[in-house]
């Protein structure tokens, strides 16, 4: 049997599905539009440069040194609070796997039994009580699998994320069970930081034009005029998103669930995540554990590439990457080129016991004493098909 | 048993995946990570019932104490919050440290109990901790007819 092989280590993170960007090698996940995250952005620093810049200076001499110093603290604060919202994993679930979709299916046609010609299968739903309450548990047809409660699907970034709760663009991200509480703290934070910035700059343009006069105050500090519309417009929309959030933690819900209205009180359906206590649901939503991901995404992975060839069987072949969807669209766009990979002939058995070994969450190549074709390029990474299609040097190769 | 196999690198290296069984997750308590006990039919002739349903209910256990709502993890999380969750970056939380503690004892379980009976558990964590995924081996050299496709995860041995 001959089998012509490339193989190299990827990390598993360029190899996810869903329409996620990576950044800094799989530490920084994403949404794959950023462009109001980027204004979110901008606003925040600009703004507070501002008033670092024309607000500060006089309130530390005329009021207090403490002024600019708590604005320092906050604004880090709210940074912090961004970027881990946005650069974090929400929670996202893994797809299938080959087999385990499978059984699922399977489980499904048995307790579907048989459906007549011509008429529609039932809805795949499956039925539990939480808490004395029925919950229904929607299937993802995309991701194969049954939704744990709370879960839901996010179109835009096309992937099962846990207790989700919506996707804000203002992050880039989905909010979901993972940085939830970051997402809050953070539209808390910008609270605190636009009231303050808003008050202090009134103070200043007050205490200002006792002595100067109020046109000449704004002559002087033209950038507490934009300041204070910034503030202005912000402060209506995020203290009203505080506080939209803060309704729902204490009643343990997520967004998705109150716009569905799910435990609106309809039929007597009640929430049964809640606690029935404001405290204990704070915090559980709060001070919660800090859920790792599951996604490993820093993980390393060897990547196969089937060489097309007479002799080669596709079936054994076939790419081990763990996604039952194919990747025909260009997978995530990224800064990353391999720089350590390395063919190798592997021996497709080892392939599957690499995959099946529940240990090592690092993948390591098989110590096989067989010698390697080097390629002439190393193609960037891209999705499995287009890799196929890359130059390289192929050899045969008597297993 | 016919099959007796000494260690886990014997275990690869001889045999094929038959089938794979799938421990589902429990809600019935709430969204708290809960495996059934109930046990698969399909494993009745490889291993006791009993137990599976130990390993089963010691992993329950296990994360039911990570999962804990007490006065640790809200230490944990009201000091992190006062450092802008920046200490995560150099300290590893109540959690990871049980997820290896979890790990360690599926690794122990597999050697001890289900290697020696052909099967291997997955740890929940690689499944994106919705399953327990029990993988269950056929001897190659007793069953010459199952050089079944799925020697890859990409393909699935039902085809």
């Amino acid at each position: 049997m001959s089998a012509v092989m490339m193989t190299r280590k990827v990390r598993k993170w360029e190899k996810l599905p869903g329409k996620n960007t990576f950044c800094c090698d799989g530490r920084v996940m994403m949404a794959r539009q950023k462009g109001v995250f980027y204004l979110t952005l901008f606003l925040i620093v600009g703004t507070c440069s501002l008033f670092f810049a024309f607000e500060c200076p006089y309130l530390a001499i005329h009021l207090s040194p403490a002024i600019p110093v708590f604005a320092i603290l906050l604004f880090f604060f709210v940074m912090a609070m961004l970027l881990r919202t946005s650069f974090s994993d929400p929670g996202v679930l893994p797809r299938a796997l080959p087999e385990e979709a499978t059984f699922i299916e399977m489980e499904i046609e048995a307790t579907n039994g048989n459906v007549p010609a011509g008429q529609r299968p039932p809805p795949r739903i499956r039925n539990v009580q939480i808490n004395g309450q029925i919950v229904k548990l929607k299937y993802c047809y995309t991701c194969k699998i049954f939704r744990p409660p709370r879960a839901s699907h996010c179109s835009i970034c096309d992937n099962c994320v846990d207790r989700f709760d919506h996707h804000c663009p203002w992050v880039g991200n989905c909010v979901g069970k993972r940085n939830y509480r970051y997402f809050y703290l953070f539209t808390l934070s910008l609270s605190l930081l636009t009231i303050y910035i808003f008050t202090f700059n009134i103070v200043h343009v007050v205490m200002r034009s006792v002595n100067s006069g109020f046109v000449k105050t704004l002559q002087d500090t033209p950038g507490t005029v934009l300041e204070v519309l910034v503030c202005f417009f912000t402060l209506w929309s995020v203290v009203g998103l505080t506080g939209f959030h803060t309704y729902l933690i204490s009643l343990n819900q997520t967004t998705n669930e109150d716009i569905k209205g799910s435990w609106s009180g309809k039929n007597r359906v009640q929430n049964p995540y809640s606690h029935k206590n404001i405290i204990n649901n704070c915090c559980e939503v709060l001070c919660g554990p800090a859920y790792p991901s599951v996604l490993d995404r820093r993980g390393l992975m060897r990547d196969d590439l089937p060489v097309p060839t007479s002799a080669a069987e596709p079936a054994t072949n076939s790419n081990p990457v763990p996604q039952t969807t194919k990747t025909t669209a260009p997978l995530i766009p990224n800064e990353h080129t391999p720089d350590d990979a390395k063919p190798s002939i592997a021996d497709s058995a080892n392939a599957h016991a690499e995959k099946i070994s529940p240990s090592p969450r690092e993948e390591k190549l098989p110590s096989l004493p067989k010698s390697s074709p080097t390629p002439t390029k190393v193609p960037p990474l891209a999705s499995p098909e287009t890799d196929a299609e890359a130059s390289f040097i192929a050899k045969d190769k008597a297993l | 048993m016919s099959t007796e196999f000494h260690n886990l690198q014997e275990l690869r290296h001889s045999v094929s995946v038959a089938t794979k069984v799938f421990i589902q997750r429990d809600y019935s308590q709430g969204t708290t990570c809960r495996f059934q006990t109930k046990f698969p039919s399909e494993l009745d002739s490889r291993i006791e019932r009993t137990l599976l349903e130990d390993t089963v209910k010691t992993l329950n256990s296990y994360y039911a104490e990570t999962e804990k709502m007490g006065g640790q993890s809200y230490l944990e999380g009201c000091l992190a919050c006062a450092t802008a969750y920046l200490i995560f970056l150099c300290m590893e939380t109540r959690y990871e440290k049980m997820l290896k503690k979890i790990s360690g004892y599926i690794q122990e379980q597999n050697e001890k109990i289900y290697a020696p009976r052909g099967l291997l558990l997955t740890d929940p964590i690689e499944r994106g901790m919705r399953v327990i995924e029990v993988s269950v081996f056929e001897d190659r050299g007793s069953s010459g007819s199952s050089h079944s496709s799925s020697v890859s995860s990409g393909g699935s041995s039902q085809r």
